[in-house]
């Protein structure tokens, strides 16, 4: 049975109770999302098949056995069956290999620091197609996203062309949020001098609503953007529109931006200090601070933090997050 | 920090360091000074009607000396299922304020909460629920059934078990306080940094001392317990002949043991940040937010099988009593308790797979995620083989047993879900989580307790409760539970995040209003369970049972209900596993004569007194107050090495008394299968 109908099977009657209410969780327009989705389904539906029966079974036997039934048979010393309890053991061990290994494949698959290889099912990336890239910072409690490629910023929206791939690179100013677009793809920290990274790609065009998933003081609530999915033709328009704004974000800009603000409204930037997301990522935008990178070569006299490379330790520290220095790739070829 | 400003350097800040009138939020004008104001009167009123009926029936005396200084393992047991229940009412309050801002704050409508006001309440009612209501009850349940059920007099260290008490209680209380002078932290109920650093005023340091109190109470009473255990077990009661809810009371003290220094570390660490200005956990100056959130979940992972151990152990007493038959698979039991004891210190990454680990990490802490599911599906399969084939009889305790098994297998089964990495990526911190671990917490720990209660509390008090309310209650709890949180799953998947203090999307309010409404509904089981306790005291006469009302099966049943202060007369002998089921199948007569003077542990007034002062030292950190801080502080060490000059700490019941008490307790040996 393909997944497409699993889905099916398991949204009819959630549909029929949520009266069209949507939930993008299990129907998300976006490859990567829905990906997780089919895992979160499909892993869902294995383990129904050891709950199901088994809270059938507790039904059944509390009842068959009530005390007043004296018909069924009772045995008050049996309470040990070898064989019984290799069943018992085994039965769970199965189901869990199987999750198990649903999980560990699809989480190498999907590690969000590996590029994208497909855009949709059966549309591989294109050779030559280079990802959209898309530098994230948060701020409290606002968004500012940097289109490097673009040299643009804004603050509160972003933007991305159907089925062209995206590398977000992200970090924050202060606090730990958690950059999450539902329609697009899951959740990833961003946190002060450190970088994570995600690849994710949207096959619709619309407006969804992205926001921080992890709670930063007062003024998370309102810590929302919208992700509009375009178009190419829309989004060089968009592109063209943050470009006419006008208005350059330097050094001073960036400094009012970062103040704590609460329900800040979409702005945008026509140009951007450069080099002004790896100076946040690396602590050092005000004058006479000194980047981690910096500090890190001092300490380790060029041994650039031993280990920090390998696996498992993604979340850089400044010391990877020049500019040109490519994203550490695992588990998968090169784009 | 501790310096105040020239023109400010006055008598009142050295005398009260940063507490000032404008600390005190009922004071204030404001729509939250009002709830506060009208929250403190209401306590103010109830608390001056409890101590003045107390004063009026002179019961200061009897209090003091019967319970306050008391060693004795069931009376403390009692005072932490007290403290539990007191605490309920508090983390409940929190969550019906929260349902009705969330049901209520959309579109233009900001709800009644101010955000800054919001996030103390989910913070207080996190904190409050694990900490003071979910501990003190397991604590309770361990402190009064372990001991008798092995056959102890009490446990290893009685004083120690008195003191741990006290540092829970004063904890609580710190908590409490914060309510009407000063705040509370708005940092979640793990005091994340940087916001728990970032936060000025008292509101974070309430949290750390409050904690740091309850958590070195914790810590004294998981070593008392391992050593009960290991070394006070009635002769012939083997490892593998003891209870599984003894059993799995040593895999949680072991637990214990070994996870709440990592608390007591770590917040002492973030104490250091916000005090002395370190940086343990603020960017820059080589400090990590991260460490914070590894070492916190190091403890905190831990802390949820420390609450759901003892609460399998509990349902491992409940099913074989009432399917009159053995538990089907007892070393599967062991030996799954323990690997779940094992596992739960493997797994904290889970909290956060989105940090940005990389696939291998994050497969590791997914794959032994998921194999604790195992030892738990073995588990509930040994309760439905221990159903299977027996004469169950559903009373309250099992009703609320068989709550859980449905209620907590949804639970495990989205526990699952939750496992698998890439679906973590999209459910993490969404109200699909919320509704998760209250599904587990809930569905596991609070039926269990109210099933143990309903269990146990004809042991403890001689008269069972009343059926009827019990069945109210536990009917209204489990489909509350479900009315409250089913929504929070179908939002979650709607891609809605936790901690939100109003909403833009109107579609989403019909769900808050049903979740708000399931919340009605357990505040309904809540109010039933008191009147529960209400109506079975005052029909006591007629509730009255014997020693062993529900024709159990381990040793502390073939004791009088409720028992007396030295447990047993003689020592039990155990010859295996259900040890009082053995001795009613060999006809056990109770020996009428020949006691002997048995050796007791004596009432001490160190502990109330120790406790206090920590709490007036506490409260002194919290407002910068230096010179009481010093002050209670030596008086804890100096209160401390007085106790260890204390050389009349223990007595003997004479043999007399021991008789007496034998031939007129509750003991009612022809109750014995009435309810059978």
């Amino acid at each position: 049975m393909t997944v497409k109908r699993l889905r099916g099977l398991l949204l009819l009657p959630l549909a029929l109770l949520l009266g069209g209410c949507h939930l993008v969780l299990l129907d998300p327009p976006g490859d990567v999302a829905r990906q997780q989705s089919d895992i979160m389904i499909v892993t869902t539906i294995i383990i129904a098949l050891i709950i199901v029966p088994v809270m059938i079974a507790i039904g059944v036997v509390a009842w068959r056995y009530r005390a007043s039934n004296k018909q069924a048979t009772y045995d008050p010393d049996w309470d040990h069956s070898p064989q019984l309890e290799l069943v018992v053991w085994a039965a769970p061990l199965l189901i869990i290999i199987a999750v198990g290994a649903i999980s560990w494949i699809g989480t190498h698959q999907l590690d969000p620091y590996r590029p994208l290889d497909r855009v949709a099912p059966g549309q591989p990336v294109a050779a030559g197609v280079k990802p959209l890239e898309v530098d994230v910072v948060s701020l409290r409690w606002k968004w500012l996203f940097f289109y490097p490629q673009y040299g643009i910023a804004t603050v509160n929206q972003l933007a991305a062309p159907v089925d062209v791939p995206i590398r977000f690179r992200l970090t924050s100013d202060e606090m730990m949020d958690s950059f999450f677009v539902p329609a697009l793809v899951g959740q990833v920290y961003t946190m002060p001098g450190m970088q994570t990274v995600l690849h994710a790609v949207i096959n619709k065009p619309g407006t969804y609503p992205g926001f921080s998933a992890n709670y930063s003081g007062v003024g998370f609530t309102d810590m929302r953007f919208k992700f509009e999915g375009m178009n190419r033709q829309d989004f060089d328009r968009w592109i063209a529109k943050a470009r006419d704004a006008g208005t350059g974000l330097d050094l001073k800009v960036y400094d009012r931006l970062r103040q704590p603000e609460r329900d800040v409204p979409v702005q945008y930037f026509a140009r951007f200090e450069p080099g002004l997301y790896t100076r946040i990522l690396e602590r050092c935008v005000d004058p006479g601070e000194t980047c981690m990178s910096a500090t890190m070569s001092d300490a380790h006299a060029g041994d650039a933090m031993p280990g920090m490379q390998g696996h498992g330790m993604h979340a850089a520290t400044g010391a990877l997050a020049d500019d040109r220095t490519p994203v550490p790739a695992q588990a998968a070829p090169a784009h | 920090m501790p310096e105040a400003t020239p023109h400010r350097a006055h008598v009142w800040d050295v005398l009260f360091g940063r507490l000032t009138l404008d600390s005190l939020p009922f004071l204030k004008p404001d729509l939250e000074g009002r709830i506060v104001l009208a929250t403190l009167v209401v306590v103010l009123l109830l608390g001056v009607a409890i101590l003045g009926l107390v004063t009026k029936k002179r019961l200061w005396g009897y209090l003091w000396r019967e319970w306050f200084t008391s060693v004795d393992h069931k009376k403390l047991g009692i005072m932490y299922m007290i403290l539990g229940t007191v605490m309920l009412l508090r983390g409940f309050s929190d969550a019906i304020m929260m349902r009705a801002q969330q049901a209520y704050a959309f579109g233009p409508h900001m709800g009644y909460l101010p955000p800054e006001h919001y996030d103390q309440i989910f913070t207080a009612h996190g904190a409050i629920m694990i900490f003071f209501v979910a501990m003190a009850y397991i604590v309770g349940l361990m402190n009064y059934v372990m001991p008798l059920q092995i056959g102890a007099r009490d446990v290893a260290f009685p004083f120690l078990n008195n003191l741990s008490f006290w540092f829970t209680f004063w904890g609580a209380i710190l908590f409490m306080v914060s309510l009407f002078v000063g705040d509370f932290s708005t940092a979640g109920w793990l005091g994340y940094p940087p916001v728990s650093e970032l936060q000025q005023g008292p509101g974070v340091d309430y949290y750390i001392w409050g904690l740091q109190l309850s958590g070195v109470g914790t810590l004294l009473t998981g070593v008392n317990f391992v050593t009960t255990i290991l070394k006070m077990r009635a002769p012939g009661m083997s490892m593998m002949k003891m209870p599984v809810f003894s059993w799995t009371t040593l895999c949680t003290s072991g637990l214990i043991i070994a996870t709440f220094p990592v608390l007591t570390a770590t917040l002492f660490l973030l104490s250091l940040d916000r005090y002395l200005g370190t940086h343990f956990f603020t960017t820059g100056f080589g400090g990590n937010v991260m460490m914070y959130i590894n070492l916190i979940w190091v403890w905190g992972h831990p802390e949820v099988y420390i609450l759901i151990l003892p609460i399998f152990g509990v349902y491992s007493e409940i099913v074989p009593t009432f399917s009159g038959k053995p538990l089907f698979g007892y070393s599967s039991m062991v030996y799954a308790t323990a690997a779940i004891m094992i596992l739960s210190y493997l797994v904290w990454l889970h909290h956060f797979f989105t940090m940005g680990s990389g696939a291998d990490v994050n497969s590791f802490f997914s794959l032994t995620t998921m194999m604790i599911s195992i030892p738990t599906g073995v588990k509930i399969f040994n309760w439905l083989f221990t159903m299977y084939r027996g004469r169950v009889r559903f009373t309250v305790p099992m009703l609320w047993t068989m709550g859980f098994l449905f209620t907590f297998t949804i639970g495990g089964m989205t526990g699952v879900m939750l496992s698998v990495a890439p679906a973590d990526f999209l459910l993490h911190n969404s109200l699909f989580l919320i509704a998760h671990f209250h599904n587990v917490i809930i569905g596991g720990v609070v039926f269990g307790v109210f099933a143990a209660v309903n269990y146990w509390f004809p042991k403890a008090f001689g008269f069972r409760l009343d059926e009827f309310w019990g069945k109210a209650s536990f009917w209204c709890w489990l489909v509350g539970f479900w009315v409250a949180f089913t929504p929070l799953y179908i939002m979650g998947l709607m891609g809605v995040t936790r901690r939100l203090s109003h909403f833009d999307n109107p579609a989403l309010q019909p769900y808050f209003i049903v979740a708000a409404f399931g919340a009605l509904l357990i505040a309904l089981g809540i109010l039933a369970f008191i009147i529960q306790i209400g109506v079975s005291i005052m029909r006591r006469k007629a509730y009255a049972v014997g020693g062993d009302p529900w024709n159990a099966r381990t040793l502390e049943w073939s004791t009088s209900s409720p028992p007396p202060a030295y447990n047993y007369a003689f020592v039990p002998n155990v010859h295996e596993r259900d040890a009082w089921t053995d001795m009613k199948k060999h006809g056990f007569r109770r020996p009428l004569e020949g006691f002997h003077p048995i050796h007791m542990p004596k009432n001490t007034a160190a502990g109330a007194v120790i406790g206090a002062l920590s709490f007036i030292c506490c409260f002194a950190l919290v407002w910068y107050i230096w010179w009481l801080a010093v002050a209670s502080f030596v008086g804890v060490v100096a209160a401390s090495i007085t106790h260890t000059f204390n050389y009349r700490r223990d007595f003997h019941i004479g043999a007399d008394e021991v008789r007496t008490f034998e031939h007129t307790g509750n003991w009612q040996p022809e109750a014995q299968g009435a309810n059978a």
